[in-house]
């Protein structure tokens, strides 16, 4: 393969990746600037939305059935984790918050060993045929579908942030939590949403990449790690930081594995999240864009 | 309308208000003066849910609301526009404006609708800013919005903290006038000033806090007629009110 076209073809996995990154990204930074705590669990949303849907999908589900009922399934369970361990340890510190949001991260870790067992599972892709050619590159449809469903996710956000009344109450909380409070905003409420909404965000992430990935109990740890590592190169605190991070390290990610070794896939997100953490702490795109949402 | 009862309140272990009573009438303008750290921003923290009281209570129509939290208490009636005005910097002028009937919007979409459009009469500066992101406006305008936003709630009692605090001088006459008119509509209004002069002008009655405690109770008339209480309690002289 030429060279140009080897470069093409890393770039659209490193996008396909880096839009899953950018989703997990940002459930993590949107809970983060809601409520403050870092929710490491995230990880966990995701594989529970994968082997959920693989699970009813294979039980006879059509696919788009098997796709709602997982992510409302999993957006459930995070506002129920949001109301029994988040919500009962409220004034606790946020270092407190954090263990526990890796407690639960092991429990459901735990849980989907129990149902799922060890085994590797995986979903058909979302249609039929085989890959387009784009320039010299041969791009997977479900690549496509990953790049089109995670715009509209990111549009159907926006829309909600930027449009509804709801969604600015929920921004007003973020830019200011006290002056929320003062004009009547539930910071429970809006905590309880911001973690059914990472619920559904991750289960939404865990279904886009199943068919083009292994899925297995524990998938979700190393997802979230990249997904922390995405918000971390946005600024941890910045929406649209986090989306570029995501797609920034997919596309690091991609063409570190293809061009210098494999073995580096899973390395060069702890390098960056080091060299990020040790040279530029507030982020490289946060610093550039301070606006949050 | 408000009775606070033996109020005590603490930051921590250092106490900021000790055994405090005091009553307010609906429609009534009172004023609460006194040096920085005398306890007065906090005593309107507390009304509105910010701190919870060590001891005492606070009764709102005669229910007791002491220790209630600042989203139940805006349901009550009771709104603080806080003395850093705290607005939502990164929303635009109107979408503070809603969000101030945060309370009622399920129940009266349209109503806020005009309401903010009524606000936008009363603070005539803010008109044509409505997209204008707030961070973006100048102290006075932000002070006239944060207070817009208080009364989007549609409050029973206001409770208003330094609202002159760098504002120019007529600015601040534009914003006690808006008091003063207010009141008239049976609104209770509790308002913290530095700028004593510019409170006695609108307040029905005066209260004087030093270290958590009250130390002077009256009507502004008393306080204006009488210049050894403005020594004792001051530590100046208020030159005579002006008309409004």
């Amino acid at each position: 393969m030429h060279i140009a076209d080897q470069l093409l073809q890393l770039l659209f996995t490193g996008l396909t990746l880096g839009s899953i990154y950018s989703l997990i990204a940002l459930a993590l930074v949107t809970t983060f600037n809601i409520t403050g705590i870092l929710n490491l669990a995230q990880g966990e949303f995701v594989a529970l939305g994968a082997l959920l849907a693989v699970s009813m999908y294979a039980a006879g589900m059509p696919m788009a059935a098997a796709f709602t009922v997982s992510v409302l399934l999993v957006a459930m369970l995070g506002g129920f984790l949001e109301r029994f361990a988040i919500h009962t340890a409220r004034g606790a510190s946020g270092l407190t918050l954090i263990i526990i949001t890796i407690g639960l991260s092991i429990s459901l870790r735990g849980l989907a060993l129990l149902i799922w067992g060890t085994e590797t599972y995986s979903l058909p892709a979302f249609s039929k045929g085989g890959p387009l050619f784009i320039g010299g590159a041969a791009v997977n449809p479900q690549s496509l579908w990953i790049f089109g469903l995670t715009a509209i996710t990111l549009a159907g956000l926006y829309a909600f942030f930027e449009l509804t009344y709801w969604g600015k109450a929920v921004k007003a909380s973020v830019i200011n939590r006290a002056a929320a409070r003062l004009v009547g905003i539930n910071p429970h409420t809006v905590s309880f949403l911001a973690f059914t909404a990472s619920g559904a965000l991750g289960a939404a992430a865990g279904i886009f990449i199943a068919p083009i990935t292994m899925t297995t109990y524990d998938m979700g740890f190393m997802l979230g790690l990249k997904g922390f590592v995405a918000a971390v190169i946005g600024g941890l605190s910045n929406v649209g930081g986090a989306v570029l991070g995501g797609i920034l390290l997919g596309i690091l990610e991609s063409y570190s594995a293809g061009l210098i070794s494999s073995g580096l896939k899973d390395a060069i997100a702890i390098i960056i999240l080091l060299a990020v953490l040790l040279i530029r702490p507030e982020g490289i795109i946060g610093a550039i864009r301070e606006r949050k949402i | 309308m408000l009775r606070i009862q033996a109020l005590d309140v603490y930051h921590g272990y250092v106490q900021a208000i000790r055994g405090l009573s005091l009553h307010a009438k609906e429609g009534e303008l009172l004023a609460i003066l006194g040096a920085n750290g005398a306890g007065k921003s906090t005593l309107l923290e507390t009304l509105a849910g910010l701190h919870r009281p060590a001891k005492g209570d606070i009764l709102l129509n005669g229910k007791s609301i002491a220790g209630k939290p600042p989203e139940y208490l805006v349901r009550q009636g009771i709104s603080l526009v806080p003395e850093r005005r705290e607005i939502f910097h990164s929303l635009s002028v109107w979408d503070n404006l809603l969000l101030g009937a945060f309370h009622r919007y399920r129940h009266a979409k349209q109503e806020i609708h005009s309401d903010a459009r009524e606000i936008l009469e009363i603070f005539p500066a803010l008109k044509g800013r409505e997209r204008e992101m707030a961070g973006t406006l100048s102290g006075g305008l932000q002070q006239m919005l944060a207070i817009g936003r208080g009364l989007m709630a549609r409050p029973k009692l206001l409770l208003l903290d330094e609202p002159s605090v760098g504002l120019a001088p007529m600015v601040v006459r534009e914003i006690m006038a808006t008091l003063a008119r207010l009141k008239n509509t049976g609104v209770t209004i509790i308002l913290v000033e530095q700028n004593t002069r510019s409170a006695l002008r609108v307040a029905d009655s005066v209260l004087i806090m030093e270290r958590g405690r009250i130390t002077f109770s009256g009507s502004s008339g008393e306080i204006m007629a009488d210049s050894t209480v403005q020594q004792a309690y001051l530590g100046r002289r208020v030159r005579p009110a002006m008309a409004l």
